[in-house]
C-alpha cells in the first residue's frame, strides 16, 4: 500500500540505497549521480526486476515514471524511472546483450507499466515475459507485420511500407460472451472528425459499457525515431510540434533536459518568463477542457461562454508572443525573443478578464442542476484505480493523488513561487471539472506573480560547447507530468529521444472511468479526462 | 435555469465582421512571412540560411517564402540580424502546385456548406484552430457552414494532419463515401507537405499522395479565419488571390521553387 508515513517515502538516496542492498544484494548495485539520476540501481540479474520495481512503487510510494530502451552497438539498456515524493529520481537499468530480448514483465506488480512494456515490444522487438497481452499497440496488426520493429537502428525511418493492403479479415477481440453481447465502434473518424483519430471498442449487454477498449496510435508519427541524429535545434521543432496543445510545456521540458545534460544555468528573467508562458498555456488548455465538458453536456451558452475565454486567451498569446500556440519561442538555454512592458500588461490584462470569466461560468455551472446531473457520480476513478494506474495530472489529482511536478521536483522558477495544488477524493467528472478550474485560477495568478516580479536582464544563455550525454526534463504540462530524456553523442546530435507524456499514462486509466457507465456518459467521460491522442501517439 | 438565456442575450453579438468587413483585432493571426528586400544578395541567402525547413529561397537581393513548407517557427522574424518582413493577413487559400486552375463549387453551395473533418494525424493545433470556427467569435453557422457528421452528406473534406499510415485507411474510405461534387481542403502545413514528420514510414507527407487536393490552406496551424478563407474560397465567395497580390513572389516572379528536404 502507498505508505505516506513510511520513513522510505521522505528519506534520503542513502538510506534507500541500503534498504535497496539489504534486500536485493547480490543482483543490484545501488551507486550515484549518473546522468542525472539521484540514485542509479544497476540490476545484474533481470529477475529481481518485478521484485525490485514492487518494492520501490508499493512500499516507498514512489510514482512511476516511464520505461526508456536505447539500442548499443553491443547491448539494450532499458530504464524504470521512478520519482519520490521527495523529489528524487531514481533509475532502475538493465543491460542485455543485442541478441537476447526477454525481460521480465513487472506489470503484474506496476499495472502502469502496461503499456510501456507493449510499446518497447511493438517498437523495439523485446519480448516481456509474464506480460497478458503484448502484439497489435502502436502499430497496428491489420496494416504492419508484427516483427518490425521500426525502433531499431538498422530500420531506415524513410522506407516506405504504405503498399501494404489492409487486412479486411482483421477483427478486434472480443471478451464480453452472452447471448445478448454486442460490441459497438466508435471512430477513428467521429464528432464529424473534430474528436482526434482514436478508436473505442465498447462492449455491452444493453445498457452499460462493460468493456471499452481505446485503441490509439492513429497518429504515430514516429517522432523518437524522426529525431535520431538531427541536431539540437532541430529537434527543438519537433518537441515543439508533437503535441500542440501543450507545445511550450514539452519544449520547455526538451530545453531543460538538454540544459541539465550541457550543464548550464538559465538567466532569471528567462526562468520566470518560461512559466509565466507555461502557466498561459496551462489556462488557455483548462478554458479549452472545461468548453469540451460543457459541449459533451450539451449546454449551449455555457460552452460559447467557455469558447469564448479559449478564442481570447488565444488571441492574447498571439498578440504577445506572435503565436497562437506559443511556438518558436523556447531554446536551450533560455527564450529566443524578449517582450516589452506594454506587452506583459496587455497580457496580465487578458488573463485577469480569463480568470473573472472562468469565475462568473464556475459559479453558473454550479447552479444548474441539470449539467451537474450528467457530471456527478460518472465516470468514477476511485483514489485506490487512480494509485495503482499512477494516474498524473488533473485526472490523478481529481482522484486523491495530489502530485504536481511543479511541487514535488520544481523545476525552473517554481522553486522560488509557492504552487498551491488542488485535489479531490471523489474521482468523478464533476470533481475533475473542479480540478479544472481551480488550477485555471491558480495559473491566472501566477502568471501575475511571475510577470509582476520579473526584472531586466539577459534571456538566453548560449549553449557553448558541444553538449553530450543523456539527461531527463520534466515539466508538469497542461495534462500532466511530461518527460524527456535526450542521449546526446560526441557531435552533440540526438542518438536517443524519448518522449514519456502524460497522455500516455491516462489513456491507460480511461477505461477504468468508462466501464459499468452508460452509453450516454460516454462523451462526458471522455471530455472530463481532457485527453490529447496527438501528445500519447507521438 | 432561466439564468443561462439572460446571460447569453447579455454578452451581445460578438461575431467578426469578416467577410463582409475587415478583421484587425491582436492575435487573431500568428502572420506570415512575406518577400524581402535586402541590400545585398549576400545578406538575402544568409536570411534564407535561417530557416531549418528551406522554406526561405532567394533570387537576387530579395527572398522568397514558400508557405506551403513554412512551419511558423519564426526563427526568420526573432533572434538573428537578417529578420523578414511579416505581414499580418489570414487570407492565405492557395492552389496546389499540381494544379492548373480553380474551379469552385456550383452557385448552389453558397447557402448551404456541409463540412467533414478528418484528423489524419495531427497536432492537435489545426483541429483546434478548426474547432474555433464554431466558436461566437468566427460563428460559421451564420454562413450557412456546418460541420457534418457523416462523410454521406459531406461537401467539403478538411483534412488536417500529415496522414499517418494507420489512418490512410479510414481517410480514403471518408473520401469515397462522400458523394459528388466534392472538393478536398488540406489545411496546415503538414496537411500539405507533412511538415516537420516529412515523408517517413508512420506519415507520408501530405493529402496530395493519397487524394487530389483542391485547394490548400497553410500555416502551422493556419488561423480559424485563414481556414474560413479557404472555405469561402472553395465556394466561390472570395476570389482566390494571386501570388503577386499576396506578397509571395521575388522581382522575376520567381516563387515556390524549391522543396523541403525534410
Amino acid at each position: 500500500m502507498m505508505t505516506e508515513s513510511s520513513p522510505l517515502s521522505q528519506s534520503n538516496v542513502e538510506s534507500l540505497a541500503g534498504a535497496v542492498e539489504k534486500r536485493f544484494g547480490g543482483t543490484v548495485t545501488p551507486s550515484k549521480d549518473s546522468e542525472g539520476a539521484d540514485l542509479l540501481i544497476r540490476v545484474t540479474d533481470s529477475s529481481v526486476l518485478p521484485g525490485l520495481c514492487k518494492f520501490l512503487f508499493w512500499e516507498t510510494g514512489a510514482s512511476f515514471g516511464g520505461l526508456i530502451v536505447e539500442e548499443g552497438s553491443r547491448e539494450w539498456t532499458v530504464r524504470y524511472l521512478f520519482v519520490f515524493r521527495s523529489g528524487r529520481w531514481v533509475h532502475v537499468t538493465v543491460r542485455k546483450p543485442l541478441d537476447s530480448k526477454i525481460l521480465p514483465s513487472i506489470v503484474a506488480e506496476v499495472h502502469a507499466a502496461d503499456w510501456y512494456e507493449r510499446e518497447a515490444e511493438d517498437l523495439f522487438g523485446l519480448r516481456f515475459e509474464g506480460h497478458p497481452r503484448l502484439g497489435d499497440f502502436i502499430l497496428h496488426n491489420e496494416i504492419w507485420g508484427e516483427d518490425l520493429a521500426p525502433m531499431r537502428k538498422a530500420f531506415d525511418v524513410r522506407q516506405q511500407r504504405f503498399e501494404q493492403k489492409p487486412d479486411e479479415n482483421w477483427r478486434p477481440t472480443l471478451v464480453v460472451q452472452d447471448p445478448g453481447a454486442f460490441a459497438m465502434p466508435v471512430g477513428p473518424v467521429y464528432e464529424g472528425g473534430l474528436g482526434e483519430s482514436i478508436h473505442f471498442l465498447l462492449e455491452t449487454i444493453g445498457e452499460d459499457v462493460i468493456r471499452a477498449v481505446p485503441r490509439l496510435f492513429y497518429k504515430y508519427r514516429a517522432v523518437e525515431k524522426i529525431a535520431e541524429g538531427r541536431t539540437i535545434s532541430e529537434v527543438l521543432l519537433l518537441a515543439e510540434r508533437f503535441s500542440a496543445t501543450s507545445a511550450f510545456a514539452h519544449s520547455l521540458a526538451y530545453c531543460q533536459a538538454i540544459e541539465n545534460a550541457a550543464r548550464i544555468e538559465v538567466p532569471p528573467r528567462a526562468r520566470r518568463l518560461r512559466l509565466a508562458l507555461c502557466e498561459l498555456e496551462r489556462l488557455r488548455h483548462h478554458a479549452g477542457a472545461i468548453e469540451g465538458i460543457c459541449q459533451s453536456t450539451a449546454l449551449s451558452v455555457s460552452e460559447a461562454h467557455a469558447a469564448i475565454i479559449e478564442e481570447q486567451l488565444l488571441r492574447a498569446s498571439g498578440a504577445f508572443t506572435g503565436h497562437r500556440y506559443l511556438f518558436g519561442l523556447n531554446k536551450p538555454g533560455g527564450l529566443r525573443r524578449d517582450f516589452d512592458e506594454a506587452g506583459c500588461r496587455d497580457l496580465l490584462r487578458a488573463v485577469d478578464t480569463a480568470g473573472a470569466q472562468l469565475r462568473i461560468l464556475e459559479e453558473r455551472l454550479r447552479y444548474s442542476s441539470s449539467f451537474l446531473d450528467r457530471l456527478e457520480d460518472v465516470g468514477v476513478v476511485s483514489p485506490e484505480s487512480a494509485r495503482d494506474l499512477d494516474l498524473v495530472g488533473p485526472v490523478g489529482r481529481a482522484s486523491g493523488l495530489c502530485r504536481d511536478l511543479r511541487r514535488v521536483c520544481p523545476y525552473g522558477a517554481y522553486a522560488e513561487y509557492k504552487v498551491e495544488t488542488f485535489c479531490e477524493q471523489e474521482g468523478d467528472g464533476y470533481a475533475r471539472l473542479r480540478v479544472l478550474f481551480a488550477e485555471a485560477q491558480e495559473s491566472a495568478r501566477l502568471i501575475h506573480q511571475m510577470i509582476e516580479s520579473i526584472e531586466p536582464g539577459e534571456i538566453d544563455t548560449p549553449l557553448e560547447e558541444p553538449a553530450s550525454g543523456a539527461a531527463l526534463g520534466w515539466v508538469e504540462a497542461p495534462i500532466g507530468a511530461a518527460l524527456h530524456w535526450v542521449r546526446l553523442d560526441s557531435r552533440a546530435r540526438v542518438e536517443r529521444y524519448r518522449i514519456l507524456p502524460p497522455s500516455f499514462r491516462n489513456w491507460l486509466g480511461f477505461h477504468v472511468a468508462v466501464e459499468d457507465f452508460a452509453f450516454q456518459d460516454f462523451p462526458i467521460i471522455l471530455a472530463t479526462f481532457a485527453l490529447s491522442a496527438a501528445e500519447c501517439d507521438r | 435555469m432561466s439564468f443561462w438565456f439572460w446571460h447569453g442575450l447579455r454578452r451581445g453579438i460578438q461575431s467578426t465582421r469578416y467577410p463582409d468587413g475587415p478583421e484587425s483585432a491582436p492575435g487573431i493571426t500568428p502572420g506570415r512571412p512575406v518577400a524581402t528586400p535586402f541590400p545585398s544578395a549576400i545578406e538575402a541567402s544568409r536570411a534564407a540560411a535561417n530557416c531549418p525547413v528551406n522554406a526561405i529561397g532567394c533570387t537576387g537581393d530579395q527572398t522568397v517564402i514558400d508557405l506551403e513548407t513554412c512551419i511558423h517557427c519564426q526563427r526568420c522574424r526573432f533572434g538573428s540580424a537578417n529578420t523578414l518582413n511579416w505581414e499580418s493577413d489570414f487570407e492565405w487559400a492557395q492552389l496546389p502546385r499540381v494544379k492548373a486552375g480553380h474551379d469552385p463549387l456550383a452557385d448552389s453551395f453558397q447557402q448551404s456548406l456541409h463540412i467533414m473533418v478528418v484528423d489524419a494525424g495531427d497536432c492537435g493545433a489545426c483541429l483546434r484552430e478548426v474547432k474555433q470556427l464554431n466558436n461566437p467569435f468566427y460563428n460559421m453557422h451564420r454562413l450557412g457552414m456546418f460541420f457534418t457528421a457523416t462523410p454521406r452528406t459531406a461537401d467539403v473534406l478538411l483534412v488536417v494532419g500529415p496522414v499517418t499510415a494507420n489512418m490512410r485507411g479510414p481517410l480514403l474510405k471518408t473520401y469515397e463515401a462522400m458523394p459528388e461534387p466534392k472538393k478536398v481542403l488540406a489545411t496546415g502545413t503538414c496537411a500539405i507537405t507533412g511538415g516537420i514528420f516529412g515523408d517517413t514510414f508512420a506519415s507520408g507527407g501530405g493529402v496530395g499522395t493519397l487524394l487530389p487536393v483542391d485547394l490548400e490552406v497553410p500555416g502551422n496551424p493556419p488561423p480559424p479565419l485563414a481556414i474560413l478563407h479557404g472555405l469561402l474560397v472553395v465556394t466561390g465567395r472570395k476570389p482566390l488571390l494571386t501570388q503577386e497580390a499576396r506578397g509571395m513572389t521575388g522581382p522575376n516572379g520567381a516563387a515556390r521553387l524549391f522543396r523541403s528536404e525534410g
